[in-house]
């Protein structure tokens, strides 16, 4: 049986993810087992990697390296292998090359980019940016497929003070728009990040994880 | 593309159970609030808040197995709040499937608990109520605070702390977003104390979520347009079916409000 190992570094609500994702694969005929896991040897053995993760990008970024051997691991599947993995929200901004929240910390270095505050011109919209918005997506990808975008589209989960600007445009997947264009997906070859939160973006989100489990990068 | 505004149903949950249950809608079980999350879920709501007005210790607990049979069928955010007095607290209630915890008693005691708690899990996940009533001395003009005061307990102990100052300093030590309730409002169905709302929000940086007072559409519209809230929760008027969410969310979008409207199943 093929497995997706949810990364369990302390940061982040594991269960939401775990349920969406399990949802999703009773619905699949190769009905992937869900791992929720901390150990980098289940990670090593997994067909597909999901890394979750709220709060600050130091804490989480500090949360990860605690795990002993888990960068390595994630490298080894990710980065020399063709692993697919999903980033979600901090999951997905730790990609980057380094975070500007608070202070400066180095990202993992996988999509070059830095993570900045968004800066809305109106200075009357709230941060964080926080609810439902619809995406547009600026280059098609597998895990899009599917999904209506655009002003009448299906909506995402957002809820985040800073987003991830990719040095390369060809990097940049979706956006959204809160008083200017904000990041809402990344991604190169295996690898794929979402700012917003599938596990908790009912239909759209739904439909990402079953493209996820279903792509073969 | 924009943010839209928020519907917040909230439920109020003691020992496990829905207080007062829920008629909307043709539930097995009115009273569980499992079921009622799921029809909210279905309905198209942005989001679901628990209140736990549970007032023993022991049936606490019972919290944690709503908020976990929630989250394995709702894929919405879902907010705990009531007793949360601690960072165990948070910890459970956020790994049982919760999304954001609000914090009221807790951070008036404390108001550095609500710096641990945003440093430890995100500022995204901290709410904090504000529950304010008019202050019976208020002399608008007459001095520096504002007209309203803080209380806790449900409503029941005034603290004499101002809530335009509470919720400012509640924001600096790391709330993601604040609950504004009118205790003079609450259960009247009169409409959100607008100013107390506008008053907040204009004051802050992060979203105020309006509540208390709801008894027809236009006080959502109001709420939005002139109490400047991000979203609105509601509680009567959607669990006695006066209204449906699909319905609220119709009569805020042909008022100009965006809202998001994909998710609506009737």
């Amino acid at each position: 049986m093929s497995t997706v190992a949810i990364i369990d570094y302390g940061a982040g609500n594991l269960r939401s993810a775990a349920n969406a994702f399990e949802r999703v694969a009773a619905s699949l005929v190769s009905s992937p087992e869900i791992i929720v896991t901390a150990d980098p040897e289940v990670v090593r053995r997994a067909d597909r990697i999901m890394l979750p993760g709220v709060g600050a990008f130091a804490d989480c970024k500090a949360g990860l390296d605690a795990v002993a051997g888990m960068t390595e691991v994630l490298e080894e599947r990710v980065i020399r292998g063709t692993t697919p993995f999903l980033g979600v929200c901090v999951g997905m901004q730790l990609l980057a090359g380094e975070g500007r929240e608070k202070v400066i910390t180095a990202g993992l270095g996988w999509i070059p980019g830095a993570v900045e505050k968004i800066r809305p011109t109106d200075p009357n919209l709230k941060i964080p940016h926080m609810g439902w918005n619809t995406i547009s997506v600026t280059k098609p990808h597998a895990l899009l497929a599917g999904i209506p975008d655009g002003p009448n589209g299906l909506h995402a989960y957002f809820v985040h003070s800073y987003h991830f600007l990719t040095d390369d445009p060809a990097h940049l997947l979706a956006t959204t728009d809160y008083g200017g264009v904000v990041t809402a997906c990344v991604g190169r070859d295996n690898i794929f990040g979402t700012q917003f939160h599938p596990e908790k973006s009912q239909a759209l989100g739904l439909k990402l994880i079953e493209n996820f489990m279903g792509w073969t990068p | 593309m924009t943010l839209k505004t928020r519907i917040i149903p909230c439920l109020d949950v003691a020992g496990g159970r829905v207080v007062k249950g829920v008629n909307f809608v043709d539930l097995i079980d009115a009273g569980d609030p499992v079921q009622a999350a799921m029809a909210y879920d279905a309905a198209g709501a942005d989001e679901l808040t628990f209140l736990d007005i549970t007032a023993s210790h022991e049936g606490r607990d019972t919290i944690f197995d709503v908020v976990a049979r929630t989250a394995e069928h709702c894929f919405m955010p879902v907010t705990v709040g009531g007793g949360v007095r601690s960072i165990e607290d948070i910890r459970k209630l956020l790994l049982a499937g919760a999304d954001k915890v609000a914090i009221n008693s807790a951070a008036v005691n404390d108001p550095d608990f609500i710096a641990r708690a945003a440093d430890k899990f995100g500022n995204q996940c901290i709410v904090v109520s504000v529950d304010a009533k008019q202050r019976l001395d208020a002399k608008v003009g007459g001095d520096n605070r504002s007209e309203w005061e803080i209380y806790t307990h449900g409503g029941r102990r005034p603290t004499g702390i101002d809530a335009v100052e509470f919720a400012a300093k509640m924001v600096e030590r790391g709330a993601g977003e604040l609950l504004v309730t009118s205790m003079d409002r609450d259960g009247t169905k009169s409409g959100f104390d607008l100013k107390l709302t506008r008053a907040i929000a204009d004051s802050v940086e992060v979203p105020v979520i309006a509540s208390g007072g709801v008894g027809k559409l236009q006080d959502l519209v109001d709420g939005v347009t002139e109490g400047h809230a991000s979203a609105v929760l509601a509680a009567s008027i959607f669990h006695f079916g006066t209204f449906t969410i699909p319905e609220a969310k119709r009569y805020m979008a042909d008022h100009g409000i965006a809202m998001r409207l994909d998710a609506a199943a009737a």
